[in-house]
């Protein structure tokens, strides 16, 4: 083997992979049979964690950053004056295997520029995967990331490989993609998903009639969009979420802060930070509606198009809704004691099962370990009323000024930058 | 004070346990035997491990906190704190005078102590799951060292045995001195020859020609995949603890 440049093409084109953010390896159970490579509980295991935080569990590579396409938000868009690489179908294979027997890995993450046209890249990612689970027995984790264009067929063989598949929708809204994506359009972006939704839904069928009916894409599907690279509200995003949650069944769907890598006019200038508060506010949104019962329109809407970056999309429903509050926490239901800030879902069970035994006081909530520093402002209990006397306005910056935010530095770092 | 020592197994310090019912001990400690006494004018008794006695200390508790619970009490022994038994005591003294399941008395300061040792082990445990790196040598073994907070070796072994199946692996505890070695047909506790705490300089594995290239190119991968841009050191230092970069080979 020639190493060099095998080291040189894995670190092209992991650098070129690296703006795709899920590196989720859990929710696939696939059990060693017999005496074979490999085995995955269904928990992921982030075997290190990056520079910058991010967990390392999977070997995330292109299996080329060529590409006939040129997208402008893309590093390796045609345009774009860089080394290029690929690898052979047998060298990510032998490194999928040789990292993942030394622990390094849980999977492989492949996803692809696209040379010659989707099919001919969709084909190789397939073979990959194939390979993989055919020839090397291999039960690590495999995620692809499919090629917008690729026939049906094709998306089909995948998910039969696969424990996840991904159809990224790039841009939060159609004009964004017609901007700087010119080569894709929406409809051909939607359409792989509904294939393997469908493939899902089949195989669920066929698994209630026959029980060793082959796996499909056990750990589902998800997307990512890059958001801070057009100039879409909150709004926006959570819309076009929703309707992929909703339409798709997503398992999840990613936000990409938008790392300024090119100089473009249609794009944000080089330097301008990376959005990662706006990231984390619409993963806390996301959580909001998956885990709180939180309605989208609840969170942003017409008046609010867009999340408050200084606190987080929950107080901030709370502070804009304060006739729902104080709650009482002896008998208010479950959804509403979800509802306090700085109350979640765990601390809402504990709740709901101490005031079976007792009515329950400030002292007492204390105790059982729920979080006041916050909730405080918003409830009523046993001896405990706290009286309104400010306006939401002053809550806020009471409440921003006993807290410290994880992000207070991220945040006054952006500030100081515009 | 009487103080109960045992020989570091669980079948020993249940034996105690038996002991301490049958000899009707109040003011009593169970400790390991590989700990000094300080104390001038205690009792100390060493207590013979006796299999019957300890199968009837466990069967008894087994019923009353289940299975699960009783293993999970007694997991917190691989913590190897100097004390740890007498919290084990106290919860099972408490337990066979309610004569029900307490594992989830939190107002009791033990239950509470053990809850917490028990999660410090598992995140210790999933740390090693994560943080063993295989190095292959030249007689095909894969192999790792590893120095743990806790002795949390068997707790690892069947996720390695069940992931591993087609290869021959080692994972070392060199804190400890003993290991486990998977031949692809059942996993052993071994110890090497040489103390290899000591002589790790020396220890010399003949390293399989392939090894430092695939360390050279997970080094360059982990280099290629981090956003610089993005750069958070606290919170990587949060994942990752520097006692553990000794033998990540992405961090040394
Ligand atoms: S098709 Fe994919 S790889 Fe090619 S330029 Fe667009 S985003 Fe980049």
């Amino acid at each position: 083997m020639n190493w060099d440049r095998i080291n040189e093409k894995l670190s092209i084109l992991a650098d070129a992979a690296k703006y795709d953010v899920s590196c989720s390896s859990s929710g696939s159970k696939r059990t060693n049979k017999g005496k074979n490579l490999g085995d995955s509980s269904g928990v992921g295991i982030c075997h290190s964690y990056t520079e910058d935080g991010r967990c390392v569990s999977l070997l995330k590579i292109l299996l080329t950053n060529y590409c006939i396409y040129d997208c402008l938000y893309c590093v390796s868009r045609k345009s774009n004056d860089i080394k290029r690489a690929a690898f052979k179908v047998e060298e990510v294979v032998d490194l999928t295997l040789n990292f993942y027997r030394r622990n390094y890995i849980e999977g492989l993450f492949l996803s692809s520029g696209i040379f010659k046209n989707p099919d001919y890249t969709m084909e190789r990612l397939v073979l990959v995967a194939k390979k993989l689970r055919l020839d090397y027995k291999f039960n690590g984790y495999i995620h692809l990331k499919t090629i917008p264009g690729a026939s049906d067929e094709l998306m089909y063989e995948a998910g039969l490989y696969a424990d996840r598949l991904s159809v990224n929708i790039e841009l939060p809204t159609k004009s964004g993609l017609k901007l700087l994506a010119p080569d894709k359009d929406h409809k051909t972006m939607l359409a792989p998903m509904n294939t393997i939704q469908q493939g899902i839904q089949i195989y669920k069928e066929e698994k209630k009639l026959i029980k060793s009916s082959p796996k499909f894409t056990p750990a589902g599907q998800s997307s990512q969009m890059i958001i801070g690279a057009t100039n879409e509200s909150d709004l926006d995003i959570v819309k076009t979420s929703t309707f992929l949650y909703k339409k798709y069944n997503l398992k999840r769907v990613y936000y990409s802060g938008y790392v300024p890598v090119l100089s473009d006019n249609k794009l944000p200038t080089l330097g301008t930070p990376v959005p990662m508060v706006r990231e984390n506010r619409l993963y806390q949104t996301d959580w909001l509606f998956r885990f709180y019962k939180f309605k989208p329109q609840e969170i942003v809407n017409e008046f609010y198009p867009n999340l408050d970056l200084e606190i987080d999309p929950k107080l901030s429903w709370a502070l804009r809704n304060m006739d729902y509050f104080p709650v009482d926490i002896n008998t208010a239901d479950y959804h509403m004691i979800l509802r306090i800030p700085g109350v979640g879902v765990r601390s809402a069970q504990k709740i709901i099962a101490a005031r079976k035994h007792a009515y329950l006081s400030y002292e007492q909530l204390k105790k059982i370990g729920i979080a006041l520093n916050r909730a405080k402002y918003f409830i009523i209990c046993k001896n405990y009323y706290f009286t309104k006397d400010f306006d939401h306005n002053r809550l806020k910056s009471e409440i921003l000024h006993f807290s410290t935010s994880k992000y207070k530095k991220n945040f006054s770092n952006q500030l100081s930058l515009f | 004070m009487t103080y109960l020592i045992y020989d570091t197994t669980i079948e020993g310090f249940l034996t105690a346990v038996f002991e301490v019912y049958e000899l009707k001990l109040d003011k009593v400690a169970i400790r390991k035997n590989n700990l000094e006494m300080p104390q001038l004018f205690a009792e100390i008794i060493e207590v013979r491990t006796n299999f019957d006695k300890a199968k009837r200390v466990s069967e008894k508790l087994t019923s009353i906190l289940n299975k699960n619970g009783f293993q999970s009490l007694l997991k917190t022994l691989l913590s190897e704190l100097e004390s740890i038994e007498d919290d084990i005591l106290k919860v099972i003294r408490y337990a066979l005078e309610c004569k029900k399941n307490i594992l989830s008395d939190f107002g009791h300061p033990a239950v509470l102590e053990i809850k917490q040792v028990l999660k410090k082990i598992n995140r210790e445990r999933h740390r090693m799951n994560a943080f063993v790196r295989f190095k292959l040598a030249n007689d095909g073994t894969y192999y790792a060292f590893i120095e743990p907070d806790f002795d949390v070796l068997p707790l690892i072994s069947n996720h390695f045995k069940s992931r591993y199946a087609d290869q021959n692996w080692l994972i070392y505890d060199l804190k400890r001195n003993r290991g486990i070695y998977y031949n692809q047909e059942k996993v052993e506790f071994v110890i090497l020859e040489v103390n290899a705490k000591e002589q790790n300089q020396k220890l010399t594995i003949n390293l399989d020609p392939s090894e430092i290239e695939f360390q050279k190119l997970w080094k360059s991968y982990f280099k290629s995949t981090n956003i610089s841009s993005r750069k958070n050191m606290k919170l990587h230092l949060q994942h990752v603890p520097k006692r553990y970069w000794k033998y990540l080979i992405e961090k040394s």
